[in-house]
């Protein structure tokens, strides 16, 4: 059985006096223990909202969220608000994009660490203080024993990555969610970041889904790979299959704008043209139909389905030929 | 200097330091001003004179003295002579001691003052900020009515109605700063409920009593601290505004720069200085917090940040 099952999410954000807006729609997938999904999009596609729903960190008011999240049989969307928080922490967990102001800048991250095991673990302050220690140990901090006694800000921001890790997994939840957790630091750090994050989680056996908008993130990490476009999936499909034979033309175009360097030089890079604020909404087509190259009637009138091909599911009427994708070599 | 050298220098002073909170960080900046040093100068120098005035006072400041008494006309107020420096008061005590003990009743009314005016101020705002929803607008409607009224009227209007004693001023200026400081804090809580970090605590399943009072209650308290700072210098100003009035304490002869002022009021002809001193001691003093409230204001004001 699978460790989480989403089906059919939708969360429509409602405001008084403004048109309803969906931020996602009919978004499922699951992830088996253990496993690595990616959740790839750009700005606005919905990733993050998707995450926040899992973890049932949206707002009360103004977000309504439909459809179902199972995790390991038990129905998260009608949990109580306390049945929710013994949950959060234990068996989810969640890093988020900026460190800095994820963690609390008035108190040590010592005290941030031993909240979580006081809370899930019933510990002592004494013996979550050790284990804080093994836990920074772990995430590779340098000289765990003094640094837990340091506030946020006297860290850098990779170390601060480290701890927020360190915070996450501390109560060894079954599911991690990564939202973007390395989209704020820099590029030598984004490697180390990544390969603690894929090491820790085989470590321990968590599921992990990468929520990001990298697709040398996703390269390097996961298994499953769901590609969002205006809050559906668009694509779905194994890594490798991804990368080697994109098929929609969205990812297609990731891949495209991503630069080479095999490329020779001095060929130009292929945007996607336009931007999220030119979609149609999917009620009268494919969302990503204005920005499409090959995009032909029939996709601005009929909204396309997620159907099975080849080995994968896809959201197209006129998908990339197959041997025109590019190769993940390449990243 | 430029940010870079700044973080570095941080970085050295951090090092060197073990720990350092973000607020021991903010008052280091504080004190590189030396407008706020001033600031300091003035509150520390009238906390110590508070402190110490009734054991360095040459005279008793409540008992009146022949040689001064003896001299004493309706028209003639005895000016400085041997042993009193700065002559007598209207009632033969003398004035240079009840200036000097002065300081402790001053600071006695702005501390409590404040005091109380933080507490409730923070019961509300924190409460608001803490529940938001129905809470939120029901205290901040009641807030808003306080505000309405203007400050000074507001206060009249308590000391009219409770007996005229220390403590009615002292509840009646409090009253002034409750919907300042419930505001502000109801305010702080609010952005701080949106935050990243308050936001990653929720997602580690943290209860919410330890979110508030860990998390939110403890990143909001900045500016209330500074707003109380400020406030120290208003409430001096509005109690003796209150003396002044005559809605004050009734104990004329307490030493109390509000009420010595307040009772000069009618020998401005005859001994100015009666009148001259204190106003003068409550202009340095409420300049003082001042001083220090905006420099601590301007330092914790991430766009200050240097």
């Amino acid at each position: 059985m699978a460790l989480l099952d989403v089906r059919d999410l939708s969360v429509v954000f409602k405001r008084k006096g403004t048109r309803p807006f969906t931020a996602v729609d009919g978004v499922s997938f699951s992830v088996e223990p253990g496993q690595t999904v990616g959740l790839v999009g750009e700005s606005g596609s919905g990733k993050s909202v998707t995450s926040l729903a899992i973890m049932g960190l949206l707002p009360k008011r103004g977000a309504e969220v439909g459809g179902s999240v199972t995790f390991s049989g038990t129905e998260l969307l009608t949990l109580s608000d306390k049945q929710l928080r013994d949950r959060r922490g234990r068996d989810l967990g969640m890093v988020f994009q900026d460190p800095l102001s994820s963690l609390n800048p008035v108190i040590t991250i010592g005290l941030q660490i031993t909240e979580v095991l006081e809370r899930h673990r019933g510990m002592s302050r004494k013996e979550a203080r050790v284990e804080a220690a093994e836990l920074l140990d772990r995430v590779g901090l340098p000289d765990p024993g003094r640094r837990i006694d340091e506030y946020p800000h006297q860290l850098s921001g990779g170390m601060r990555q480290r701890v927020l890790i360190a915070i996450a997994l501390a109560c060894r939840p079954k599911l991690l969610i990564a939202d973007e957790p390395t989209t704020a630091l820099d590029v030598t750090i984004q490697a180390q970041i990544l390969s603690l994050l894929s090491e820790l989680v085989s470590e321990t056996d968590t599921a992990l889904i990468m929520i990001t908008h990298d697709l040398g993130v996703v390269a390097g990490l996961c298994d499953d790979v769901n590609v969002m476009y205006g809050g559906r999936i668009v694509e779905r499909a194994q890594r490798h299959d991804l990368f080697d034979r994109s098929r929609h033309p969205y990812t297609h175009g990731l891949l495209q704008s991503i630069p080479r360097l095999d490329a020779p030089r001095g060929e130009p890079l292929t945007p996607i043209r336009g931007s999220v604020s030119d979609n149609i909404e999917w009620e009268q087509g494919c969302a990503f139909a204005p920005r499409c190259p090959n995009a032909t009637d029939v996709c601005w009138s009929d909204p396309p389905e997620l159907k099975a091909d080849d080995g994968r599911m896809l959201r197209c009427h006129n998908p990339v030929a197959i041997g025109d994708a590019v190769t993940e070599g390449a990243l | 200097m430029s940010i870079l050298s700044t973080r570095k220098a941080d970085k050295i002073d951090s090092l060197a330091e073990g720990g350092t909170s973000l607020a021991m960080d903010a008052l280091r900046r504080t004190f590189r001003s030396p407008v706020a040093i001033l600031g300091l100068v003035i509150v520390g120098l009238f906390v110590i004179l508070a402190i110490i005035s009734p054991f360095i006072a040459p005279k008793d400041p409540y008992r009146p003295y022949p040689e001064l008494k003896s001299e004493l006309t309706p028209s003639n107020i005895p000016g400085p002579m041997p042993g009193f420096l700065l002559g007598s008061d209207q009632n033969g005590y003398d004035f240079f001691s009840r200036l000097l003990v002065g300081a402790q009743q001053t600071l006695f009314v702005g501390v409590f003052a404040t005091l109380i005016g933080v507490a409730i101020g923070m019961i509300i705002g924190g409460l608001a900020g803490a529940f938001g929803g129905w809470v939120d607008s029901v205290l901040m409607r009641l807030t808003d009515i306080m505000l309405s009224i203007p400050s000074l009227l507001l206060a009249i209007s308590i000391a009219a109605l409770l007996p005229g004693s220390q403590w009615t001023v002292i509840i009646a200026v409090a009253m002034i700063g409750v919907p300042v400081f419930a505001r502000l804090l109801r305010g702080a809580m609010m952005a701080q409920r949106s935050s990243d970090h308050v936001l990653a605590a929720t997602a580690l399943g943290v209860k919410r009593k330890t979110i508030v009072f860990r998390h939110m209650l403890p990143n909001s308290i900045g500016p209330v601290i500074v707003q109380a700072t400020l406030t120290l210098a208003t409430a001096i100003i509005d109690a003796a505004a209150l003396s002044f009035l005559g809605l004050g304490d009734s104990d004329w002869r307490r030493a109390e720069w509000g009420l010595m002022l307040g009772n000069a009021q009618e020998l401005l002809s005859v001994k100015p200085s009666l009148a001259f001193f204190p106003a003068i001691a409550i202009i340095i003093v409420a300049l003082g917090f001042t001083l220090l409230g905006e420099s601590m204001r301007e330092s914790l004001d991430p766009k200050n940040r240097r």
